[in-house]
């Protein structure tokens, strides 16, 4: 097994690499299962962070452990050693219950597979989120995110009823409408064919650029990953980080 | 108020998906079954009380087995109580035989001026006419009939009736009289006549079997005072009813009818139960990807649950009540079927069972959507990400024992009884354990075929095996279904006509009862004259058991109820020198013929109710005097011989001193009727009663209680076909799915049918082959026990239950699973991939 801490980033050139306030620091994050193969390594030790605003792209190829580490970021599995804080917050520090809040306070995701709830309309999917937390005008807001996708004359319709590029945009909209401080996006493209997949990241990186959120988002596509600031390559477990990119998501 | 909102707004979508529909389904079926007898038992309740003191006629009565003593009428005088008298007894009624007129067995009530003090008597002038209330009762010389032994007699109104001695001008048919409710038999048709008339009919003798009752109303206080003077100060043969003990003597009966009916109805809700808990899986492991999301968009797990719990909550409701409005419909059927046996008619039911329904349900739906409702709050969040992650682990099974717990107690209670309903419970899962052993067998066996056979089939056996759970529920179900079909249509008939078919050509059809000894030889020689085999007469004496070893018997301490009703009546003894053919001795030695001692040869049922053993002395009194005997030997008597027979036989030499009159049975060939006729003309004291009658009345029952079964019945086979949807269904995303990868890898339409077609028939025939074996095991003990008739096996059971089995699960399962083959492969495979 290989030891991959010399190859993260140590702890201040993390720090060096992005501006002062990071809206998620991954410590020290390892993943282990144990197979009949005996133990195997999904996350070595990875160790960095992200400031508030970035655009981060997770590269690697299948099987890396791109989503495991994605999984992890926001709370949705537990790691085998190492912390995660968000906006300061330790995640793990936390109870299920505990994560899911702060999950709903600060966090927005879009999923490859759209994730819609195929019960609710448009609408009421992109209110979802605003009435977990019991905001009170959830239908005017989740109304207004869903003109600024496009999708103002489809809101009656079921996830059913709509195109795949109709169904990322309504699951855009939702990760937007609480206002998110941070944004995870998993293979967002991945379901969808070229052209659709190209003017879906248009609006995810505009509305990235509206509101100040921070993306981490998680692909194999090198093109989307040159639109984000940063890139994060994942290798059998092992990140490391690549500066900035040509092209600033910014 | 948000979030149930947000449930309820996706209720609307979710109620619209299979899973909803089988839940909502399984749950109406079942709150209508239980609902369906409740609201019957409602009426007959409501009955009960609004016609509490109709059922006797009076607000008390004294009842006797001889003429009601003069002090009871001097107290009811004292305390100004209005009063009358009835005296009921069994006699023939003959019409005139010379214009072809019948004789018949009747129930003749002799009643004063006042009668009834309670209630109205109503009748008609002529067949057909509307009735009105009667005023006042049959004045001397006339005589009240109902329709139905006109026709038996065919008698009209103003012809004369033969009562004994007299005639009797019949001026008037009864269409309701008060103190019956319920007509158990119509054996022997309720006539009217006037106390006056009574002495010249000398119907009155030794032996006769007479209830002499003295009705009472008036105050409550006076009534009461009435009551309170005579409690514990009776004689012997005398007895006190209020409103209350004659409501509680018929509720007794009816409960234990409600309590079968209500078991029959709680099959159905069992079989829901399987369907709701398959349903509410299926449904809660659709929700699988939604919780995870609102997981991650901040949902805690009680939000998770509460969102899912307030929509089964909705849907359940929505069941239960249109459950309880079809009940509330459905009970007319029921009442319908039932309708012969009341003499009044059912008032209609109050809304109370519908809660009971809507009790059962929550409970029902509860107990069963618990176990997945909980396990949804476990979805791991990572399950947007990893689709493979599933929270229902293998010891989710152990929560559904809060179900199978809410069902033994649901039984249980239904029961009235713990010892009955844990039967029930023990008779329910032992059924249902047997049933999934042997359905788990005979699917390791198909499989294990599955070699032996080709291509489709051989997909089709190893689906079923994949989906073994899901397959020996379906089994398991149809099984039972299909067995309470074979019981009500093949078994039943085959084992009565069986039971038929033991009769003896000959068999005694007809009993004759009350013979004094002075017509002994008259009554031998007349059917001597006419040729026919001289009957065998039994001699009766009418005693009460007074003391057992010594110990003298109170009534009141006799906890047993049976025991303390054998011990109230009064017995009819009888003597003989020698063991009748169809009796059989279980216990010690039968008398010989000469022998000095005082013995007494006692009936295995009576003596296990009694307690009475081997070596035990009885006292019996008769009236007046009383003497002892020793039980020397218990005998096993053939009931449906049809012969006359007895509890308790003494040794010759002990009962010859004492007033007895003589019972005797016949064999009456069919058309010679005019021999009944011409042997009541001759002693008009006599009775005879018609067997073949009272067979055709009892079959007429059983019919309609069979009837009555089979509704309730149709309720648990509307349950077994949902379940079989449910069973279905709950594989049908896999079906669908692997449906579409064969169609990809070239699978034609008709090679993916006969993959789901084999598996669905072995499914059919497994479950027909349960279900026959069952309804064979079942004919099998109720041959050997209950009837007593040799077992002959019926091969007709498992073909028709294997052969109906298979088609109609596989018609259903096709119809089910058309989705799997028309669906285009790429569109199946990104839906559930």
């Amino acid at each position: 097994m290989p030891d991959n801490t010399a190859r993260s980033l140590p702890d201040s050139a993390a720090n060096d690499a992005i501006a002062a306030v990071p809206i998620i620091s991954v410590e020290h994050l390892s993943k282990e299962v144990t197979t009949s193969d005996g133990v195997l390594i999904i996350v070595n030790k990875a160790h960095f962070s992200v400031a508030a605003g970035e655009a981060v792209a997770v590269v690697g190829a299948s099987g890396s452990g791109k989503s495991t580490l994605l999984g992890l970021m926001a709370g949705l599995d537990q790691p085998s050693s190492g912390k995660v804080r968000i906006h300061g917050e330790d995640l793990f520090a936390l109870d299920e219950d505990g994560r899911a809040k702060l999950r709903g306070r600060l966090v927005g995701f879009v999923f490859q597979s759209f994730q819609l709830l195929p019960s609710l309309t448009a609408l009421e999917n992109v209110m979802l989120p605003l009435e977990l937390s019991g905001v009170a005008d959830a239908e005017a807001r989740a109304r207004s995110i869903l003109g600024r996708v496009g999708l103002a004359a489809r809101v009656k319709h079921y996830p059913k009823q709509l195109s795949g590029g109709e169904q990322q945009r309504v699951a855009i909209a939702r990760a937007f409408v609480t206002e998110p401080k941070l944004l995870f996006a998993d293979e967002p493209t991945g379901n969808l064919d070229a052209k659709t997949g190209r003017a879906m990241i248009d609006l995810l990186f505009e509305l990235n650029r509206e509101r100040g959120t921070t993306l981490i988002l998680v692909t194999h596509d090198l093109n989307l990953a040159g639109r984000c600031g940063r890139r994060l390559t994942i290798d059998a477990g092992v990140v490391s980080t690549e500066e900035h990119q040509a092209e600033m998501a910014m | 108020m948000n979030k149930l909102l947000l449930s309820l707004r996706m209720l609307r979508r979710n109620a619209k998906s299979g899973e909803a529909r089988v839940l909502l389904v399984a749950l109406f079926i079942a709150v209508m079954s239980v609902t369906t007898v409740a609201f019957f038992a409602d009426r007959v309740e409501s009955a009960l009380n609004r016609q509490a003191n109709e059922l006797i006629a009076a607000d008390a009565v004294v009842a006797s087995n001889t003429p009601v003593a003069a002090r009871f009428h001097e107290e009811a005088a004292r305390l100004k109580l209005d009063t009358a008298e009835s005296i009921t007894f069994p006699s023939m009624v003959a019409g005139d035989e010379s214009r072809g007129q019948g004789v018949n067995l009747a129930e003749i009530k002799a009643v004063t001026a006042g009668f009834p003090l309670r209630g109205k008597i109503r009748i008609a002038d002529l067949p057909g006419q509307p009735d009105h209330i009667a005023e006042g009762v049959p004045t001397p010389g006339t005589i009240w009939v109902p329709e139905v032994l006109l026709t038996r007699l065919k008698v009209a109104v103003g012809d004369e009736l033969k009562v004994g001695a007299i005639s009797l001008k019949v001026v008037a048919l009864i269409t309701k009289e008060p103190d019956s409710v319920l007509d158990y038999f119509g054996i022997a048709p309720r006539v009217m006549m006037n106390r006056q008339d009574l002495d010249a009919t000398k119907l009155i003798q030794v032996g006769s079997r007479v209830s002499y009752r003295l009705l009472l109303a008036g105050p409550p206080t006076a009534v009461q005072s009435f009551l309170a003077t005579f409690k514990g100060n009776l004689a012997r043969g005398e007895r006190l009813e209020s409103v209350r003990d004659a409501r509680a003597e018929v509720r007794v009966a009816l409960e234990r009818a409600q309590n079968f009916l209500g078991l029959a109805a709680l099959l159905s809700v069992v079989l829901a139960s399987v369907a709701v808990a398959l349903a509410a899986r299926r449904f809660s492991q659709r929700q699988l990807d939604s919780a995870a999301m609102m997981r991650c968009l901040g949902a805690t797990a009680s939000d998770i649950f509460a969102l899912n719990f307030w929509q089964f909550l909705a849907m359940g409701l929505a069941a239960c009540v249109l459950g309880s409005i079809a009940g509330y419909v459905a009970q007319g059927g029921l009442a319908a079927s039932l309708a012969s046996l009341f003499t009044v008619a059912l008032p209609p039911p109050t809304w109370l069972p519908a809660l009971q329904g809507l009790a059962i349900g929550m409970v029902l739906l509860f107990g069963f959507t618990l176990p997945p409702l909980l396990a949804l709050r476990k979805v791991p969040t990572l399950r947007v990400l990893r689709r493979d992650l599933d929270p229902f682990d293998a010891g989710a099974s152990f929560a559904y024992l809060l179900g199978f717990a809410t069902l033994a107690g649901l039984i249980i209670w239904r029961a009235g009884d713990l010892k009955l309903g844990a039967i029930a419970v023990g008779g329910f899962a032992a059924a249902l354990a047997v049933a999934a052993i042997a359905g788990w067998v005979l699917i390791r066996l198909a499989a294990s075929l599955r070699g032996a056979t080709s291509g489709s089939w051989r997909y089709g056996i190893a689906n079923m095996k994949r989906h073994a759970g899901g397959s020996l529920v379906q089994i398991m179900a149809l099984g039972l279904g299909i067995m309470a079909m074979l019981m009500l249509t093949l078994v039943r008939t085959d084992l009565i006509s069986r039971w038929q078919g033991t009769f003896p050509v000959n068999m005694p059809n007809r009993f004759v009862v009350n013979i004094q000894s002075d017509q002994l030889a008259a009554v031998r020689a007349y059917f001597a004259e006419r040729k026919m085999e001289t009957p065998d007469l039994y001699p009766m004496v009418r005693g009460r058991l007074v003391e057992i070893n010594g110990k003298k018997l109170v009534t009141a301490e006799i906890k047993d109820e049976r025991a303390r009703r054998t011990v109230e009546r009064e017995f009819n003894l009888s003597w003989a020198a020698k063991l009748q053919v169809d009796n059989k001795i279980l216990a010690g030695k039968f008398w010989d013929a000469d022998t000095k001692e005082k013995q007494f040869s006692v009936e295995e049922g009576v003596a296990k109710t009694l307690g009475i053993n081997l070596g035990d002395t009885l006292t019996y009194d008769i009236a007046g005097s009383s003497f002892t005997a020793t039980v020397t030997s218990l005998r096993k008597v053939q009931w449906d011989s049809f012969r006359a027979n007895f509890f308790v036989i003494a040794s010759p030499g002990v009962l010859e001193d004492y007033p007895a009159s003589y019972i005797s049975s016949f064999h009456l060939p069919p058309g010679n009727e005019a021999v009944v006729n011409g042997l009541i003309q001759r002693f008009p004291n006599l009775s005879v009663i018609d067997l073949s009658a009272i067979m055709t009345q009892v079959r007429t029952i059983t019919d309609q209680v069979a009837n009555a079964v089979g509704y309730v019945f149709l309720f648990a086979l509307a349950a077994g076909l949902v379940v079989l949807y449910a069973a279905i269904a709950s594989t049908q995303d896999e079906r669908v799915f692997d449906a579409a990868i064969m169609r990809t890898l070239g699978a034609s339409r008709k090679q993916m049918v006969v993959v789901q077609l084999a598996e669905f028939l072995a499914i059919g025939v497994l479950s027909g082959l349960i279900a026959s074996a069952g309804a064979m095991i079942l004919s099998m003990v109720l041959s050997d026990k209950v009837l007593n008739v040799p077992y002959v096996i019926n091969w007709w059971i498992p073909l028709i239950g294997v052969a109906g089995g298979a088609s109609g699960v596989a018609i259903a399962g096709l119809l089910g699973t058309r989705k799997a083959v028309n669906s285009s492969p790429l569109a199946t495979i990104r839906a559930l991939a």
